[in-house]
């Protein structure tokens, strides 16, 4: 039995090109891509790391929907035995199926979505209550590993380039929870207005499609009320 | 060609807003219009009135107080999302939503 | 638009959704039970006329969706027709300032 894979190569401009991929049980859209680079075109440019969903570098665009190609089984998505591979949407392309990830680096970066620390070695341990309100919202949303599936499911990020996106949004919502943290204010300030959360317009892609079950709606819908206060000029 | 990563109940729900919402816009003004020519006395617009009874324009009415009612309901459906505490209910307010511009949709073209 | 006042956008939008939410829900009971057996421009403007109470919902209506509206196009131009910055800025400035004006000009028409 066999697999017809059609496989993106090249840069922005490319064409798809078609392999034939022979089936196999349990096998992945990773198992696939895989077979055409090891045994029909050592060309073929593309990521993987961990291979058992834990790291998020295979993300790739199959059949038009962003997903992890190791957690996605052949047998799933390909309707008809054809299976359409790409590399992610909203992020320029390397080569073939790499996509470049530093602007979706970059605008984590830009919506503070690091801890910037208030104790020192000499302070006490910080006492966190796990079941604290603030603890749970950012438990919620802490496990994201920046795989950038939402980022690239998002309509936002595609017809707002300067928009965040939902990851970094995300981040920056488990960081404002977090009680230690003492950026708070410029965080707020960095994830407000037209490029942050309030772009948002809860089309929820980046939920319906996060590997890891996670809610970037949710972060950003808690970052529209934690900036209220921003907009209205108070303090936060 | 609605792409496959698209085909999910929230998505839907912004399409219907933001098409909805362009609608209701661009036919304000229109709409401003029409009641302004009481100005020029009531005849006037009961003309306007007379014109509005042929068949497309009844549909059009139809359709806009359609709209009308799914983009209230879809947008309170997004101040419950963006205000009230996380709840896994945004796919059921979405059929709500939707299910209260049918009535509405219904109430009006059963009251003629 | 610094990130603060695209905070206050998006409060004016969400307030102006919470006003109208009120308003259309009135206006769409209002058009369902008006238009039984017909509208005429008599049966609207004896309903209207000189009364203060339509006057001030109606006023109140035409500023809500002036607002909301021309917030809601400024997001859709920037996104769909790429236009946005000062000149966009000023045209929902714009627009907000035409509904409004028709809209009050309206009220006028069937309230005076």
């Amino acid at each position: 039995m066999k697999l017809n894979v059609s496989v993106w190569r090249g840069g922005a401009e490319g064409r798809f090109e078609d392999f034939e991929v022979p089936r196999r049980g349990s096998q992945t859209v990773l198992d696939a891509v895989t077979y055409i680079q090891r045994h029909l075109d050592p060309t073929l440019s593309y990521r993987f790391a961990c291979r058992v969903g834990m790291c998020g570098s295979c993300a790739m665009t199959v059949n038009g929907k962003p997903r992890w190609t190791c957690r996605t089984h052949v047998d799933k998505v390909a309707t008809g035995g054809r299976l359409q591979v790409a590399p992610l949407a909203n992020l320029p392309v390397v080569k073939d199926l790499v996509a470049d990830m530093r602007e979706f680096f970059d605008k984590w970066a830009r919506s503070r979505g690091q801890f910037r620390p208030t104790a020192t070695r000499n302070d006490e341990f910080a006492r966190v209550r796990p079941d604290s309100p603030a603890r749970r919202e950012a438990d919620a949303g802490v496990e994201c590993i920046g795989c950038g599936v939402c980022y690239a499911a998002c309509d936002v990020v595609k017809w707002n380039r300067d928009y965040l996106g939902p990851a970094a949004l995300n981040r920056a919502w488990t960081l404002v929870n977090d009680e230690r943290d003492g950026a708070k204010r410029e965080r707020l300030d960095a994830v407000a207005g037209d490029a942050g959360c309030h772009a948002c317009h809860t089309m929820m892609s980046c939920t319906e499609h996060c590997p890891k079950k996670l809610s970037p709606t949710r972060s950003i819908a808690g970052l529209k009320r934690a900036t209220l206060a921003l907009a209205l000029g108070g303090e936060p | 060609m609605i792409r496959p990563a698209r085909s999910h109940p929230g998505w839907w729900a912004f399409a219907v807003h933001r098409a909805s919402g362009v609608a209701l816009a661009l036919f304000l003004p229109a709409h401003f219009l029409a009641l302004g020519t009481a100005i020029q006395g009531e005849a006037k617009l009961e003309t306007f009135l007379r014109w509005s009874e042929q068949p497309l324009v009844k549909v059009a009415e139809w359709i806009l107080v359609t709209l009308l009612a799914a983009h209230l309901a879809g947008g309170l459906r997004l101040l419950a999302i963006e205000f009230l505490p996380w709840r896994e209910w945004h796919k059921t307010l979405a059929a709500l939503a939707a299910g209260f511009a049918v009535a509405v949709g219904l109430a009006f073209a059963l009251a003629r | 638009m610094s990130p603060r006042a695209g905070a206050r956008l998006w409060v004016a939008q969400r307030a102006t959704a919470a006003v109208l939410a009120f308003c259309v829900l009135v206006h769409l009971a209002t058009m369902v039970f008006a238009v039984r057996g017909g509208l005429t421009a008599h049966e609207i403007l004896e309903r209207t006329h000189g009364n203060y109470a339509w006057c001030a919902f109606y006023s109140l209506f035409v500023f809500a969706a002036g607002i909301h509206g021309a917030i809601g196009l400024r997001t859709v131009a920037s996104e769909w027709l790429g236009f946005r910055g000062k000149a966009a800025d000023a045209a929902m400035a714009a627009i907000a300032l035409a509904i409004v004006f028709l809209g009050l000009r309206a009220v006028a028409a069937v309230v005076l």
